[in-house]
């Protein structure tokens, strides 16, 4: 995978005369130059709008947007690339998403997240709760950092309307068994709505969408090489048809009349307004390189860092690692605190090395309250990382404990 | 930048006027919920008027926080002892960064300003 380190142009880059660290994926990752020459050739060449004009860089620009679409659903496993919809990223799929449903639950409803989710797909359906006797229920983890698979049956009930599920902890780095989680929820309600928020999922190793057997799958494409601001909404046809639109505008429309308006069929009527284009052909391009590479390639070697990050960590005193215990029941994804010393200034003296880590509670504070903790250290990695960059890590936390020990 | 300089390192490390107070006329508390730091300021008024030239008798600080933020809690106490209250309650974010002697990065001010927003709470409950 070494080879690969030359496409990012940002490793290139030196601060202080020291070259950067970047173990902060699982917030953004790194873009490859063939990402950021899309973008820069559509603006250059062919930035005119989508769907409308009947002119030759219009077409171009469609098409490119379009391709994009068909790159995202080939990518996913997808049936139909109809069930593709740009958006903002992960938030506004999720948003979207509960925004339709949310009008739909009546009191006596439940909705059920995980402890482990990410604030963006825990506040959008707490929110949807509260106030209209809709129950918010919580499936736990154990002690390692595992879903009680166990409680499924006490926490999802038959008016379980939706489960609300990451495919990868953004913190802990579990990955959860989507496949099996989907057939129980469907044993014991048969209408319940899962959606998966596969942020740190699409990214990292091979989604299908069809194997997993959920509803939604969401995530965003600038944690995967992408652009910022681009993201993707998957849904079954039949549930994107009913499913009510977010927003209202242009590109949306197939008749506007004074007394009413028809909608367009999915994904232009989830689409209003001009999309992100340079954006999604960011991201096809980003998928292009991903595929290049081979997500087998991608997944097999972040586990190979993880596992050398596990061993290398645990052999500095005083450290604790949160999370399954093996690199094969996890993502690239560590967090960790060092005893006495403050996750802040952990990420502050890391920074002195151009080390970035990142340190709080990674939008997980339901979480963080639940281990007992105010914030951790996260790194994480992805297909760029190298044995020398956890080297430094593991240093740099040696240096940590020096410096800041009482 | 050098954030983790001696003078600072030692203040973490030693912090002055660290504990509780017998019996405190004012005890405030504040939380920087991002960063999960928690601050407590207990004070004993020599008199209790704004215009006493050294109003604080004794102060303690306690609470969790990161190294900036405990440092400058300990260097505030103990130089608020020696201030009017008046002085103290127009002390500013250049007075902390003055005091701490370094510069701070946009993400570090809150906690190095935490002690000194709690401090001034405390001096107006008087």
């Amino acid at each position: 995978m070494a080879d690969v380190i030359k496409d990012f142009p940002l490793l290139k880059r030196k601060i202080n005369g020291k070259p950067i660290v970047y173990l902060d994926s699982a917030a953004t990752s790194l873009k490859p130059q063939s990402v950021i020459d899309a973008q820069d050739d559509y603006y250059r060449r062919y930035s005119a709008n989508v769907h409308r004009g009947i002119y030759a860089i219009s077409e171009e620009a469609t098409e490119a947007y379009e391709n994009a679409r068909k790159k995202v659903a080939g990518f996913i496993h997808a049936p139909s690339v109809n069930e593709i919809i740009f958006t903002r990223g992960t938030t506004e799929s999720i948003n979207l998403v509960a925004a339709g449903i949310g009008k739909t639950l009546i009191a006596g409803d439940n909705v059920v997240v995980t402890i482990m989710e990410h604030h963006s797909n825990f506040v959008p359906w707490q929110q949807r709760a509260v106030g209209k006797n809709v129950e918010f229920r919580i499936l736990n983890i154990d002690k390692n950092g595992k879903l009680n698979l166990n409680d499924l049956d006490t926490v999802i009930t038959r008016r379980t309307r939706v489960l609300a599920i990451t495919a990868v902890s953004n913190v802990l780095g579990t990955i959860n068994p989507i496949r099996d989680i989907v057939k129980s929820v469907r044993r014991i309600s048969p209408h319940c709505l899962v959606v998966v928020d596969a942020a740190q999922a699409v990214p990292h190793m091979v989604v299908d969408v069809q194997t997993w057997g959920a509803d939604f799958v969401v995530f965003s494409g600038h944690k995967m090489l992408g652009p910022t601001g681009i993201g993707v909404l998957w849904g079954k046809t039949e549930l994107l048809e009913q499913l009510h639109p977010y927003q209202y505008g242009g590109e949306m429309i197939a008749e506007v009349h004074v007394d009413r308006t028809i909608f367009k069929k999915p994904p232009q009527k989830f689409e209003a307004g001009t999309p992100h284009i340079a954006g999604a052909i960011g991201l096809g391009t980003a998928i292009d390189y991903l595929q290049s590479i081979g997500m087998d390639n991608v997944r097999a070697h972040e586990k190979e860092i993880t596992g050398y990050t596990l061993k290398q960590l645990s052999a500095i005193v005083g450290l604790q690692i949160y999370g399954p215990k093996t690199a094969e029941d996890r993502g690239g994804v560590i967090a960790l605190t060092v005893k006495d010393v403050h996750p802040h200034d952990i990420a502050q003296v890391l920074n002195e090395d151009n080390i970035c880590i990142r340190a709080g509670n990674h939008c997980a504070m339901p979480l963080h309250e639940h281990l007992g903790l105010v914030a951790t250290v996260r790194a994480s990695f992805y297909l760029y990382t190298t044995r020398e960059d956890i080297d430094a890590l593991v240093e740099g936390l040696e240096k940590v404990k020096r410096l800041l020990s009482k | 930048m050098d954030l983790y300089r001696d003078l600072i390192l030692d203040h973490y490390r030693n912090p002055r006027n660290f504990g509780h107070l017998d019996k405190p006329d004012v005890a405030v508390e504040d939380h920087n919920v991002s960063c999960g730091d928690r601050m407590v300021m207990e004070i004993k008024f020599k008199v209790k008027s704004l215009k006493s030239k050294a109003a604080i008798e004794d102060i303690r600080f306690s609470g969790e926080g990161c190294a900036i933020s405990q440092a400058s809690a300990s260097m505030l106490t103990e130089k608020a002892k020696t201030l009017a209250a008046e002085k103290i309650l127009v002390l500013t974010l250049e007075d902390i960064v003055e005091m701490l002697g370094t510069t701070l990065t946009p993400s570090r001010v809150k906690c190095a300003l935490l002690p000194l927003e709690v401090l001034q709470k405390a001096m107006i409950k008087v």
